[in-house]
């Protein structure tokens, strides 16, 4: 090993860091453009739905199991469950599901 | 920053609360997640106390897990900065989305704090919350989800695969459950919005089997598509001004 894991700890700080901290601190005044402003209203909820779907049916044992936690969650959500209680409801249906789906 | 810390308790302590109360599943899928980086953390010669500090300022799953495999190899520290600049580019996103979330007179101090832990939870639940965006929030979500994130990553470290699969698999929903709850109230009330959404599975599906595109990383898929698709609904259904937050 001829590199130092301190230094790699700090190039992957610094740059995390920095991509998360210098919007902020540089964009200081409220975007005037509509186009720009519609842009940032949409995008929490694309881009936590892309991340989302499919990844939820790669993050458990079977897909199907994933595929039930986000029909449940879902519809739980839509009837204005609280964010613990979608995330819970989540995990108690992957667990009960793969007793059965996985042998 | 004042450090009157029972001033910032009474003026604050409702807000702090709120964030602790929506950063618990944040922080039990965390330790979860950070638990199975650090069996790749060890895998890539890290002591637990080193594991502990990568997780604590770059809080990222898939920059940390490239990062690992960049120092398992033994690369070049350019290619460390470049590999951790492309797989967390989407954080620069959502930091500018918060951005206007903010009052314009907020210390730059909230701004430096609050961006320290832009991640994708977080993210999630401070945008889904009227703006102006409150810091205390975030700090409340940080309080358990920093602890959850670098103390899971140690621990993984330490004991390596200790958690039997059908426990991490269940664990593992938590937090696209939150991004659930998240996402689907404001669909329900936004015709645009929900229509989006769904549009965002199905091209995110699309994305994850075509060719050329499901080469890419996963984090640069996500940037891809987001930007596309709020583009198109910028230009189609632009917002009106007097239209407040969903």
């Amino acid at each position: 090993m001829t590199h130092s894991i301190w230094i790699y700890l700090l190039v992957m700080s610094a740059v995390t860091l920095a991509i998360r901290i210098l919007p902020l601190t540089l964009i200081r005044r409220q975007i005037k453009s509509r186009f720009v402003r519609s842009f940032l209203f949409y995008v929490p909820y694309i881009t936590l739905a892309v991340m989302t779907f499919p990844d939820i049916l790669h993050a458990t044992q079977t897909p199907v199991s994933g595929m039930l936690a986000l029909i449940i969650g879902a519809l739980l959500a839509w009837l204005g469950a609280s964010l613990f209680k979608v995330s819970a409801f989540c995990c108690v249906v992957v667990f009960i599901a793969e007793r059965f789906l996985v042998g | 920053m004042r450090l009157n810390k029972s001033g910032l308790i009474a003026s604050h302590g409702e807000v702090l609360r709120e964030g602790i109360r929506d950063g618990m599943p944040i922080a039990l899928g965390y330790f979860v997640v950070a638990f199975t980086l650090g069996i790749a953390a060890r895998n890539a010669g890290l002591s637990p106390l080193q594991g502990f500090l990568a997780s604590f300022f770059n809080n990222a799953s898939a920059g940390e897990y490239a990062a690992f495999t960049v120092i398992a190899a033994d690369s070049p520290y350019l290619e460390m900065a470049l590999i951790t600049l492309v797989a967390n580019a989407r954080y620069l996103l959502m930091s500018c989305v918060l951005s206007q979330r903010f009052a314009p007179d907020a210390s730059i101090w909230h701004r430096i704090f609050v961006g320290f832990d832009v991640t994708d939870e977080i993210f999630g639940i401070s945008a889904a919350r009227p703006a102006p965006l409150d810091p205390y929030y975030n700090y409340g979500a940080m309080l358990v989800a920093l602890p959850g994130w670098a103390g899971g990553t140690a621990i993984g470290i330490m004991a390596g695969n200790a958690l039997p699969p059908a426990i991490v698999s269940a664990l593992s929903v938590a937090l696209y459950g939150m991004f659930l709850a998240i996402i689907i109230p404001p669909a329900r009330v936004n015709r645009v919005v929900g229509a989006f959404v769904l549009l965002a599975f199905a091209a995110s599906f699309a994305a994850s089997v075509l060719p050329v595109i499901s080469e890419l990383s996963g984090g640069t898929r996500t940037i891809l598509l987001t930007v596309v698709l709020s583009a198109i609904a910028a230009v189609k259904y632009p917002r009106k001004d007097e239209e407040s937050e969903t």
